[in-house]
């Protein structure tokens, strides 16, 4: 715990050292076109306070299951989390959309002692929560109280975890609530783009993109919910709490429901494949916009990869914020673009994608995507200077705290760093890693990395207002993409339409 | 879940949410209203400019909010859009910042705007344009542009901040005001109220073409490729026949092309004036040091009363009004009843109102309509929308579910709507608003970004930062009859405006991408 406590205070003060030497000019004095002085640099900025961040008590149990605690007292409030292995990743795909379903009318269904809800009107009375939600890789149970009622949110919380009772009537709610989200998929362009992009880079049937359909959701049953509660019930939960009281007593409390749990699962290992894009043109056509979404996409790499600091150095000289490379180029430049961003997400536990996005007017759509394309390629071919080194670093350095600034972050940190079983000390370590990446460094990751030949480039946008049109990228004719939504067998149907 | 098309809708109208509420137990906020107030300290300037500091030294950071008491509804009659443009034109520097030489730029600015208006003149003769005159004047004016650009360090002021660490920068314009904010470690506190006061006082209308090219840009994410975005708009048109709550905020395509460097220079001198902002700041700082910085720089800013309020008062609706778009997205339900401002004595009946009909699954718009009916994905209501300044409008929506309509979504709103004139609500569903309220208060304080916004807005709105503790003397004293009272007077058909998507089948021969069963 000791080292963790010094992630911050010492390291942030080296940086900040740099003006303190110049006199502290009174800014009324400077010259009135101080530009080659630069005005701001004279400004002192004093050593940083020194900072340690309270981390979490961390318990581990005998059964592997791990605990956090984080005491806040700042108001009078407690909240928690159990954190459960297994998601959507982990579901067959003829069952594509369970854990949406699930993870509702889990909340909804409530328990034998009290239903959903009955439930909704005991903590809505008392301002309190109780959720209950799911990912790709997890699902959570959540709650948040005020203090006094804490004892009985928390009891009710764990009734909630151990013994829900799915009910065929919220299943049915959910089942709707997921087919909404369903018909209505194609009718935000963005949502469209970023979909159907992650599909090029993993593949439509990929664990990480494939689509609940209204069939799929249709075969969702009573069973297959408990059927999956029970199994990942029983896998390495994480739980975690913060706020508003004592350690000791809260860890007794949560010792006390945990603690004579059989011995945790091992989480099941994955054999994904990723192969990356088929390289080329795709489009999409939608005539009820009067812009394109552009959505510039390869196979990326996650955060084991030694080369991750180097590679978030380089993003941020190629798209992070304001001063970089995309953002100068395609919308302060061109004038090409609301929206332009992107670059490496890098996930925990299996590689990500490389993402360009660009938001262009109909007819700039060929002209923006290109710019944008050389930037990319510029990666490999436009040195990198110490200029952008230093913005790079300083933007990421001098904001780093605020990953850690609220106790709710630092604790929200270290269950994500357990969970993927990272070393707890690992924002200290990537700090310093990022410190250390040279220009050569930066190089080297974008030749290693940056493959402007391995992307697909797919146009979400209005066939009849783009022109130049999209063959006119040089990448061969594009491919259209059918994102047409299958409709089952009426019978089948889970509308809730023909009552 | 619940949330999702209620973000829409207020990102569509840009409209920022109404001080987010928050606080403590059984009604003991009292006591950290007195945490607050020792912390607290609020210092005007002799410009007229407020400053609010709050220590609150959780880590070593602060955040802050710069609240202009000016928005898009102040845009001028053929502007609109205006404000929204000026907050752009504030991330562009100042005559120290993101220049190479100021004084030969000013010049070559001068000459965009002689060009600009030159090509204008011409653009908008309505008989007689000469085409061949209008391109010359066109590359004339792109040429001046191009010519001024030399000067420009683009995205320097920006730069400055991030280097420094700032987090999330960014700004919002809404019908009501206009907010600028980030947070940056403690130790850039006299850096930022440098750059701060300097892009307030010192703005250059740099680049302001191109930047006006990203509006319009954003116009067409925001609106025009979105049908909710399309939607909204439409219905605030039709709700308003005379106050500018009823224009597009982002501004109309006409209208926010032709803006120029000049009108939003002139803007920028009527209302960015020292009365007219609110400048606070919460986090690790120390009040007593901090204090006379923070007054040196911002004592830059002009010295000015707060511009004149506007004359326009929306008259009473007396014709019912709705709205139908028909087109092959899916299908979607709106209406709203004018309601007066955030000033009106039943303000917190409003509120009342709107929690007990739309928060969370014991609402009953989402028992009546997801859970019993299982008609809607979604359904609540919001009030005041688009703005709170002025009358607004409180507004329901209904998300269908598949293969059910918008008639079936505005029978089951009204149905409620109607309950609430005929019987009173439960005690236990006015009791739970008024513990929401208070909890959301409480929660509230524990976020320096989230308060730095509320101080500033409660010390704009009400005069008083302290109003954020006090409106629970007013959310207490809420009553059934309250409820019953206001639900008769503003919720009846004269004084509505609705609004639809009709789902349209595909053409024939053409693809369904996801139309109508």
């Amino acid at each position: 715990m000791n080292s963790r406590d010094q992630v911050s205070g010492v390291r942030f003060q080296a940086a900040h050292l740099r003006y303190a030497a110049l006199a502290p000019l009174l800014f009324a004095l400077l010259p009135l076109s101080a530009q080659q002085s630069k005005a701001w640099e004279q400004i002192p900025v004093p050593k940083l306070h020194e900072f340690h961040p309270q981390q979490p008590k961390r318990i581990e149990l005998k059964n592997g299951i791990v605990i956090f605690l984080e005491e806040d007292h700042e108001l009078p409030f407690i909240s928690g989390e159990v954190l459960i292995p297994g998601g959507s990743r982990d579901v067959d795909s003829s069952k594509a959309g369970l854990i949406g379903i699930y993870s509702q009318a889990w909340r909804t269904s409530g328990t034998a002692k009290m239903s959903g809800d009955s439930m909704d009107d005991f903590l809505e009375a008392k301002a309190a929560h109780i959720e209950t939600n799911g990912d790709d890789d997890s699902t959570a149970l959540s709650w948040d109280s005020l203090k006094e009622d804490s004892d009985q949110v928390f009891s009710l919380a764990m009734d909630l975890l151990f013994h829900p009772e799915f009910i065929a009537e919220k299943l049915q709610l959910a089942r709707q609530q997921e087919a909404t989200g369903i018909v209505r998929r194609n009718d935000d362009e963005g949502e469209i783009a970023e979909r159907e992009a992650a599909k090029l880079v993993y593949g439509a049937n990929s664990p990480y993109t494939r689509q609940p359909e209204l069939a799929t959701i249709g075969k969702v049953t009573l069973a297959d919910l408990n059927a999956w509660h029970d199994r990942t019930l029983k896998g390495k939960l994480i739980v975690g709490v913060i706020g508003d009281f004592d350690s000791a007593a809260m860890e007794a409390k949560v010792r006390a429901i945990f603690e004579p749990l059989p011995d945790a699962t091992a989480n099941p290992q994955r054999y994904d494949e990723f192969a990356g894009p088929k390289p080329g043109a795709y489009f999409i056509d939608k005539e009820d916009v009067n812009q394109s979404n552009v959505q510039i996409v390869g196979l990326g790499i996650d955060r084991h990869n030694p080369d991750v600091p180097a590679i978030v150095i380089m993003d941020e000289i190629l798209s992070g914020g304001f001063g970089s490379r995309l953002f100068q180029k395609v919308r302060t430049q061109l004038g090409l673009a609301y929206a332009v961003g992107g670059g490496f997400n890098l996930p925990y536990d299996h590689p990500g994608s490389f993402r360009v996005e660009v938001l262009t007017k109909s007819v700039s759509t060929v002209d923006a995507t290109k710019a944008a394309l050389d930037e990319i390629s510029a990666l490999n071919s436009h040195p990198f200077t110490e200029a952008e080194l230093k913005r790079a670093k300083d933007d990421i350095l001098n904001s780093f705290l605020f990953r850690y600034d609220t106790r709710a972050k630092v604790l929200a940190e270290q269950e994500r760093l357990e969970f993927y079983g990272y070393p707890a000390n690992y924002l200290e370590t990537y700090h310093d890693a990022l410190e250390k990446v040279t220009l050569a460094d930066v190089t080297a990751a974008a030749k290693k990395y940056v493959h402007p030949d391995k992307l697909a480039v797919l146009v979400v946008g209005n066939s009849s207002e783009i022109k130049p049109p999209v063959s006119d990228l040089g990448l061969g004719a594009p491919q259209t993409i059918d994102i047409t939504i299958p409709r089952p067998q009426q019978s089948n149907t889970p509308s809730g339409g023909q009552q | 879940m619940f949330s999702y098309f209620k973000r829409k809708l207020l990102s569509v109208c840009l409209v920022t949410l109404a001080a987010a509420s928050v606080a403590c137990a059984q009604g003991d906020l009292s006591t950290y209203l007195k945490g607050f107030e020792k912390n607290t300290t609020v210092k005007v300037l002799p410009n007229g400019l407020t400053l609010i500091v709050c220590e609150r030294h959780e880590a070593p950071v602060f955040s802050y909010t710069t609240f202009i008491d000016a928005g898009d509804v102040n845009d001028p009659f053929g502007e609109s859009g205006l404000a929204h443009m000026f907050e752009h034109l504030a991330f562009k520097g100042t005559t120290q910042i993101g220049t190479k030489n100021y004084a030969a730029e000013k010049i070559a600015l001068e000459k965009v705007e002689a060009a600009n208006d030159a090509y204008e003149a011409e653009y908008l003769k309505p008989i007689g344009r000469d085409e061949a005159k209008l391109k010359t004047l066109h590359d004339a004016f792109l040429a001046a542009q191009k010519e001024a650009e030399q000067y420009v360090i683009p995205n320097q002021f920006t730069e400055v901040a991030e280097a420094n660490g700032a987090h999330g920068l960014n700004a919002e314009t809404a019908l009501d005001d206009t907010k600028y904010y980030w947070s940056m470690p403690e130790n850039r506190l006299e850096l930022w109220a440098w750059m701060e006061s300097g892009r307030l006082s010192d703005v250059v209308p740099r680049e302001f073409y191109k930047e006006r090219d990203v509006v319009v840009e954003e116009r067409r994410m925001r609106t025009d490729s979105d049908p909710i975005g399309r939607l909204i708009e439409q219905f605030q048109a039709t709700a308003y026949v005379a106050h500018n709550y009823g224009r597009s905020g982002i501004g109309w395509p006409s209208e926010v092309s032709q803006i120029t460097a000049t009108e939003a220079m002139a803007f920028h001198k009527k209302y960015y004036v020292g009365g007219n902002i609110v400048v606070a700041v919460v986090g690790d700082v120390d009040t007593k040091t901090a204090l006379p910085i923070l007054e040196k720089y911002f004592s830059r800013i002009p010295a000015g009363p707060k511009p004149e309020e506007m004359t326009t008062v929306e008259p009473k609706q007396f014709a019912e009004k709705s709205v139908i778009i028909r087109e092959q997205t899916q299908p979607f339900y709106v209406e709203g009843y004018h309601r007066p401002s955030y000033r009106d004595p039943d303000d917190a009946v409003y509120d009342a109102i709107s929690d007990i009909m739309s928060n969370g699954r014991v609402s009953r718009l989402y028992r009546s309509l997801v859970e019993q009916q299982q008609i809607a994905a979604e359904s609540a209501g919001i009030s005041p929308l688009p703005g709170e300044k002025y009358p607004a409008l409180f507004v329901f929506y209904a998300v269908p579910l598949p293969g059910h309509t918008p008639k079936e979504m505005r029978d089951a709103i009204r149905k409620e709507i109607e309950k609430l004139k005929t019987s009173d609500v439960s005690d236990a569903e006015l009791q739970m608003y008024k513990t929401r309220a208070r909890a959301d208060i409480l929660r509230s304080l524990g976020d320096n970004q989230g308060l730095a916004n509320s101080l500033a807005e409660y010390q704009t709105r009400y005069g008083d930062w302290r109003e954020l503790f006090l409106q629970l003397d007013k959310i207490d004293k809420v009553t059934k009859a309250d409820i019953r009272r206001v639900a008769k007077q503003v919720f009846v058909d004269s004084n509505r405006t609705s609004a639809e998507i009709d789902t349209e089948p595909p053409a024939a021969g053409t693809k369904n991408e996801g139309g109508a069963e």
